[in-house]
């Protein structure tokens, strides 16, 4: 189950999204692969659902592109329907139905944020299955696996905007050195009341962090260079 | 003409999936689809976008045809080139070019380049990469110029410079190597075309000529056969013998188109006017 068909265009991601008092952050890798190709290296996995709802897409591109354009659709209906944005739990509540009603055919792991006038700003994680979990912070994609223990060691309640945004560059650079299915840039959204603030950070000016050293360059003990003899040839 | 059978719908049979699945296993190969092994390549410029192809069309090792096209049309100012199984990018680009007239016709409007995307996505995603399209999609609408990839399973990318095909590494390498931002229409020609040559030269799949389509607001110019690198020469000697080389015993001449008398029987000639 949920093995990616052969040929299939991957996001192997890493996606977060993180919520502090006046709104939530939401970031997301650019790498985009067919096997070892990449397909696209600015790809945009932060997709607008509503005004002040963005999820961020990881697995399948195929899949996640028709379930997001799919919820949007019908939020598109709601809203027209009772005159109001939704909240931001009905569209993760959308997003949760397709993918478990579907989880034989699809590979969608999907993070719904953003910010509704009921409870403020939120986060909800629907992993492969189709659970539907609400979370202060949530990482998802492959590059995820390598920065649990980051995110758990440095996430603290009551941030603020730029303590959140510096949170989630760490992180996704972090994750994105360490997986070789993530890279590229960053592309990051602050999503608050007063509207969408689109971030970006270049590929060259990830934030950096321990790269290694070499340890063999260097020689291991002092090379003897005196009275060295040219060998003998017969 | 023998009719469809009642009890068997239209589209794809997968009866037999689980059976050529264990046959497959057994060490059994399934028969290849052809499939064009292609150079396709989109990139925008200042004026509008540019689509370019090579031509040629294989089947398995054998080139099927040495001019073919690739460039396919879905309305005046879209046009979309296709890679993958050559039937599966003829019929689905000949189908969205359909509904988009009769879109254009029932909304009065020219329809967008998005609305082509969207329409082949959502085809591509119901047939779950069974059709196997990989296509590039550009075109001019009344929000500006835009320029897509589709892949068989019906994800889509907007970028200003595109590829795909067994030919996009080698495409794309020119690309990236050359490309820059608001290129001049003539420049912009000669980068698809060295993109393409790329293809032609360096991908097996991909071979002849190099087709570019320029698509502009004020109108869509498609340049066929834009370049011709592998045109054949005359050939310097001929195996031609001379006649009288073989010797013969007898010679006979017999006349093998036979005379038939047609007698008109009754009925006026027919009016031209």
């Amino acid at each position: 189950m949920n093995r990616l068909k052969a040929g299939e265009v991957n996001l192997g991601t890493s996606i977060m999204a993180v919520q502090f008092d006046k709104g939530v952050v939401i970031g997301a890798d650019s790498r985009t692969t067919t096997g070892s190709y990449i397909a696209n290296r600015v790809t945009d996995k932060l997709t607008h659902i509503h005004d002040r709802i963005y999820c961020c897409r990881s697995g399948s591109a195929a899949d996640t592109q028709a379930v997001a354009d799919n919820v949007h659709y019908y939020l598109q209906i709601y809203t027209q329907l009772n005159g109001t944005p939704p909240p931001v739990e009905v569209a993760a509540g959308m997003f949760q139905k397709i993918c478990y009603e579907n989880k034989d055919a699809l590979s969608a792991g999907i993070i719904v944020a953003g910010w509704d006038k009921e409870v403020g700003p939120s986060v909800y994680n629907i992993p492969l299955g189709g659970g539907l979990f609400r979370q202060p912070w949530a990482i998802g994609g492959s590059g995820s696996t390598y920065v649990y223990g980051y995110c758990d060691a440095t996430y603290q309640d009551g941030w603020g905007r730029d303590e959140t945004v510096d949170f989630v560059r760490n992180t996704l650079a972090l994750a994105m050195s360490r997986d070789g299915s993530s890279g590229g840039v960053i592309r990051m959204c602050v999503i608050t009341e007063d509207g969408v603030e689109r971030m970006f950070v270049p590929g060259n000016e990830l934030p950096k962090f321990w790269e290694g050293r070499e340890v063999l360059s260097g020689p291991a003990k002092k090379l003897v260079t005196e009275g060295v003899m040219p060998m003998s040839v017969e | 003409m023998p009719s469809a059978s009642p009890f068997n719908g239209p589209g794809f049979d997968f009866t037999n999936q689980v059976r050529n699945a264990f046959i497959l296993e057994k060490g059994i190969p399934l028969p290849k689809a052809t499939s064009t092994g292609t150079t396709i390549v989109g990139c925008l410029f200042n004026g509008g976008v540019i689509l370019g192809a090579d031509t040629r069309a294989t089947e398995g090792p054998i080139v099927a045809d040495k001019n073919c096209e690739k460039i396919h049309y879905i309305t005046e100012s879209i046009r979309c080139c296709g890679a993958g199984t050559a039937a599966d990018t003829e019929f689905t680009t000949a189908s969205i070019s359909s509904n988009m007239e009769l879109h254009a016709l029932s909304t009065g409007r020219q329809p967008r380049v998005v609305t082509a995307m969207t329409m082949l996505k959502q085809y591509l995603f119901r047939y779950q990469g069974h059709v196997g399209a990989a296509l590039v999609l550009g075109g001019v609408d009344s929000t500006g110029s835009h320029l897509f990839t589709v892949a068989p399973h019906g994800s889509t990318d907007k970028l200003p410079y595109v590829t795909m095909g067994s030919g996009s590494l080698a495409a794309m390498a020119v690309f990236e190597s050359y490309w820059k931002a608001d290129m001049e229409r003539e420049e912009a020609i000669a980068l698809v075309t060295a993109a393409i040559s790329a293809g032609i030269f360096n991908d097996l799949g991909s071979g002849s000529n190099v087709d570019v389509c320029v698509i502009t607001a004020a109108h869509t110019e498609m340049l066929r056969n834009y370049s011709k690198p592998n045109e054949r020469v005359e050939k310097e000697r001929a195996y031609r013998f001379r006649p009288g080389t073989t010797a013969w015993k007898s010679e006979e001449i017999r006349k093998l188109v036979v005379s038939e008398q047609v007698t008109p029987i009754g009925g006026d000639a027919m009016d031209t006017d």
